[in-house]
């Protein structure tokens, strides 16, 4: 974690030292996620993509850039553009400001002038964004609109359907209705980032007459970094957990000291309410799917004492894990990681003590540790910081704290039972396994995208892709699913393998050739796997062998002999090194970097695998 | 503060603007003198100045300057 690039920053250092930054992130890792991001501006965007790779690169997103020419945005989304084309974006961004409303309404226009203006604003942007759709199928990121920075009719500007805040509003609601209706499209909200802002300074008329910038230049940090929050989100580098200090992070005092009566939670006292409010929001952050957890230097006993405290908000039960002791906080966090199966970079650190954070953040490099402030400050520190930011509001995000704790009571289960499978079968497991299908695509993008431990492959696709592979003949494709008697898992695992040699077929037939047996033979037998990934939280529970089942039937549905595996080690996926050699596989290949390629011929007698999990068909 | 001194602090900004340690300014130099300081990394430079002088130049002052010496006349007179 850079610090110079965590929320609070000094905008106006990182665009001096945007050079050293980035030297400095380059040599910090080598294991980027390259994205190629394609800025269609209305404005210029030299600052904003210079500013906007430090935030990426801080994630771990190396961005490549296409920059269109100053306020081509419309021309270079709607014509041929081989340049675009050619360079083949994963996510475009559109960089447009209340600048580039073309017309304005006037006072004198009557209400159907002000309708038709309308609808043709909106349209000037609704056909872009169904063309870019048509033509990418990659995310579009739109601004909405910032407010003008002056008022014509003063306070009634947003009443009267001519003033330019209600005309904007309206395009505004257009705009998020769109989003709400199209998958792959997100709102980059600048109307509530110039507010924030101060729209004053924001909307400088300098910056736009001498520079045609849309914003001034000190808000180009504050703006790149909240962009580079829905990127990252779009590509899967949301953390997923927090892991709360107790003393005086969740309530005023030290319960072991003042005891629970005493703390300063509450309606009470000023400081009681600022910690009270401060506690229902991270209740409603888990809510949407972010995990709790407890990381505290105190008795365990006293820990929940405090948390049961009549006027809190969070309880006992809102924690995942609650890690109450006197152990080093970093142990702790690495301990919560392993514990729910993430990453240790997955989690955010929140402690009012700055002795604390150092620790944590010099122990675990990647995990976040912001400068919390004072307790006034807690919750816009945490909520502008954007670790959570938000671009799919699945069902599965606000069931996942039961999910992780229905995981956490598994393994409590488990230590009671002295054979393995007897424990498996006593979860009473039932799995859908099936080829991709509309409803989940979305879902199976996303574990494409986040999944890096038990990845072979770690290939990473849009929303757009999976639903070609969906469509493809040339692909066979599995989703599993899982549930047990503590929950609903939901789609945890997904295959992607290629069948052989089609193409080579398909050449000899249009060369007007007999194609020639052992080709017909060799090239139709195989199925390469391109993707076997699966979600952590369901580790050990038989559903990989589900999985191979599954495309075993697949197989001989359609004469497929042999399957090749592929293994592409990363820094993260050592856990699934010699996943084929226990499915069966044998390895045909090794290169110095370690890639392995396997190969599984399909037994006549293939006996199916999983003998634990009852597969269920799932009617869609 | 002096016009050495004002120069000082110039230099440093310059230098981390275009990231190097080379580059000492005079009263002379302009963006000819400096191979990345192009339309695009002015304004990051003009920026990067008011910031460390804690002043904002006005639309007239920034097209008119013309090389160093005149924003650090500028920078002067501003704070004065």
């Amino acid at each position: 974690m850079m610090r110079e690039l965590t929320y609070p920053f000094d905008g106006e250092m990182i665009l001096k030292k945007s050079k050293k930054l980035k030297r400095t992130l380059l040599e910090g890792r080598t294991d980027f996620l390259e994205k190629r991001i394609a800025v269609l501006g209305g404005s210029t965007t030299h600052d904003i993509i210079r500013i906007l790779e430090l935030f990426l690169l801080e994630q771990g997103i190396r961005p490549v850039f296409y920059e269109s020419e100053y306020a081509q945005y419309w021309q270079d989304a709607m014509f041929d553009n081989p340049l675009l084309s050619d360079f083949a974006p994963e996510l475009i961004f559109i960089h447009t400001s209340n600048r580039n409303i073309a017309k304005y309404p006037t006072s004198g226009d009557t209400n159907e002038q002000v309708d038709a203006l309308f609808a043709e604003q909106y349209t000037h942007f609704q056909v872009m964004w169904d063309k870019l759709a048509d033509t990418y199928h990659c995310p579009v990121i739109q601004n909405n609109f910032e407010y003008p920075f002056y008022r014509l009719l003063g306070n009634q500007e947003a009443v009267y359907v001519q003033g330019r805040i209600a005309f904007l509003n309206r395009l505004n609601e257009a705009f998020y209705q769109y989003a709400r209706e199209h998958e792959n499209f997100y709102i980059h909200d600048i109307n509530y980032l110039s507010a924030s802002y101060g729209l004053d300074r924001w909307s400088d008329p300098l910056y736009w007459h001498m520079y045609k910038y849309a914003c001034c230049m000190q808000a180009i940090p504050a703006f790149a970094h909240n962009l580079a929050n829905i990127i990252k989100s779009i590509f899967g580098k949301n953390k997923k957990a927090l892991a709360l200090d107790l003393d005086n992070t969740l309530w005023g005092g030290i319960v072991g000291d003042d005891g629970p009566e005493n703390l300063e939670i509450g309606q009470e006292t000023p400081m009681g309410q600022v910690y009270a409010e401060f506690q229902g929001y991270l209740k409603a952050q888990k809510d949407i799917g972010v995990m709790l957890t407890v990381n505290s230097k105190n008795e365990e006993e006293n820990a929940l004492a405090g948390l049961n405290h009549p006027e809190g908000v969070l309880k006992p039960d809102d924690f995942i894990l609650i890690k109450a002791n006197w152990e080093p906080k970093s142990q702790n966090i690495a301990q919560i990681a392993q514990e729910l199966a993430i990453l240790p970079d997955s989690l955010v650190f929140v402690d009012d003590n700055p002795a604390e954070r150092e620790i944590v953040e010099t122990q675990i490099p990647g995990a976040a540790v912001p400068a919390i402030g004072t307790p006034e400050q807690y919750i816009r520190v945490l909520d502008h910081s954007g670790f959570f930011e938000v671009t799919k509001l699945s069902e599965d995000d606000r069931k996942r704290n039961e999910m992780y704790k229905a995981n956490v009571e598994r393994k409590k289960q488990q230590a009671q039972f002295g054979d393995y499978q007897e424990y498996l079968r006593s979860l009473e497991m039932k799995g859908t396994i099936a080829p991709f299908a509309p409803l989940y695509i979305a879902r199976i993008a996303q574990l494409t995208n986040k999944s890096n431990q038990f990845n072979l492959t770690t290939r990473r696709f849009t929303q757009g892709e999976i639903e070609a592979f969906a469509a493809d003949g040339r692909y066979i494709t599995r989703y599993g699913k899982l549930a047990d008697k503590f929950g609903d898992n939901g789609v945890v695992s997904v295959v992607i393998g290629r069948r052989g040699g089609m193409e080579d077929i398909a050449a000899y037939r249009q060369g007007g050739q007999a194609v020639p047996e052992k080709v017909a033979q060799t090239a139709q037998d195989v199925l390469h796997i391109e993707l076997w990934l699966m979600s952590c939280r369901v580790l050990k529970r038989d559903m990989e062998y589900a999985m191979m089942d599954s495309i075993v039937e697949a197989c001989q549905a359609c004469r497929i002999g042999t399957i090749m595996g592929y293994y592409y080690p990363t820094a993260k996926n050592a856990m699934v090194k010699d996943f084929y050699g226990a499915m069966g596989f044998e390895k045909t290949e090794e290169t110095d970097t370690g890639v392995t390629i396997w190969r599984y011929v399909i037994p006549a007698d293939y006996e199916p695998k999983n003998t634990v999990i009852v597969m269920q068909k799932e009617s869609l | 503060m002096s016009r050495e001194d004002v120069f000082v602090t110039l230099n440093e900004v310059f230098r981390d603007v275009f990231d190097d340690e080379e580059i000492t300014v005079t009263d002379k130099t302009t963006a000819d003198d400096i191979e990345e300081w192009d339309s695009l990394e002015h304004i990051n430079l003009l920026a990067a100045v008011e910031q460390a002088f804690s002043i904002k130049f006005n639309m007239g002052q920034v097209v008119s300057m013309k090389n160093v010496g005149e924003m650090a006349d500028i920078i002067i007179g501003q704070i004065g």
